[in-house]
């Protein structure tokens, strides 16, 4: 069933979701997306640069993160407008069975513009109790 | 070495053409831990209305960080890439990216602004569709617009 408009209000949560990531995800991504920044994937020359070790690529967490709301729309393509600021790193750790680091996503709507046919789902990420988006928006068109 | 305060304003014109292909679509779909139907099964994003595989919400950063890399790698730009953090990034659709398009990014520089010794910078992808066969600077539909800014930071940052 596909949410629509009409039946929507604004503060009104849309789900959660948990995102496991190991560093074979950010090497996955890194091969995916064509950024290959050693930061993502070596940790002596992350270390060397100053961060606390591997980090996720933002991008990795942002396009993870939306995922929630394509799935909530049923059509990713409802996704018109998709906003981020990337304000803490994700560290990855070396993890072998396990996850090294988890992002916990959820949303709630934050605005309904009937003329134009959309909701914003305003999403709220954080990784180890902190939180490494800000003013992650998106808006969808829905019927 | 420093940030070049002329970037600002500067444009590159769209270079070579990206296709868009299914394998890559459920490839970055998967990098991206998607798992709806419309980035996987042709006929699950046709049921929805579209033409072919719908790319996920985010997958215009491959196209909009080629046109980047024109930028960072023009060396009149001062710009460092072991010293760049992504600071902030928006995708506005026009319409849906599915597999099929042929695309081109025209990358334009809207700010730069020094912050301690290093400089945030601004920049928009515009990324059009070309038509099969067509030169990059035939009849083209808008796609995406992608706005990226990065810090660059200076030296003890």
């Amino acid at each position: 069933m596909k949410p629509t408009l009409s039946e929507l209000a604004v503060g009104q949560n849309i789900g959660s979701r948990s995102i496991d990531v190991t560093r074979t995800d950010l090497v996955k991504y890194a091969g995916a997306s064509g950024d290959f920044n050693p930061i993502h994937w070596n940790e002596a020359f992350a270390t060397g640069v100053g961060l606390p070790g591997v980090i996720a690529h933002g991008m990795f967490t942002m396009g993870s993160a939306v995922q929630l709301v394509s799935d909530w729309a049923g059509d990713p393509a409802a996704v018109v407008d998709f906003q981020t600021r990337f304000t803490k790193p994700v560290p990855v750790s070396d993890t072998t069975g396990t996850a090294g680091a988890v992002i916990e996503v959820s949303g709630a709507i934050g605005a309904l513009d009937a003329e134009a046919g959309t909701a914003r789902v305003d999403l709220t990420v954080t990784s180890a109790g902190q939180k490494v988006l800000m003013k992650a928006q998106a808006v969808v068109r829905l019927a | 070495m420093t940030i070049n305060p002329d970037l600002q304003g500067r444009s590159y014109p769209a270079k070579e053409v990206y296709d868009v292909g299914r394998e890559k679509i459920r490839e970055f779909a998967r990098a991206v831990k998607a798992t709806h139907p419309a980035h996987f099964e042709v006929d699950a994003a046709k049921a929805l209305g579209h033409s072919d595989l719908v790319a996920p919400p985010t997958f215009a950063i491959i196209v909009a960080q080629r046109a980047d890399a024109q930028l960072i790698e023009d060396p009149d730009s001062g710009i460092d890439f072991s010293r760049v953090v992504h600071a902030d990034q928006r995708f506005i659709h026009h319409r849906p990216i599915v597999a099929g398009d042929r695309l081109v990014a025209e990358l334009h520089v809207d700010g730069v602004r020094a912050m301690g010794g290093g400089a945030m910078i601004t920049t928009r992808s515009e990324i059009f569709a070309v038509a099969a066969g067509a030169a990059t600077d035939a009849a083209r539909e808008a796609v995406a617009t992608a706005t990226s800014s990065i810090l660059v930071r200076g030296e003890g940052q």
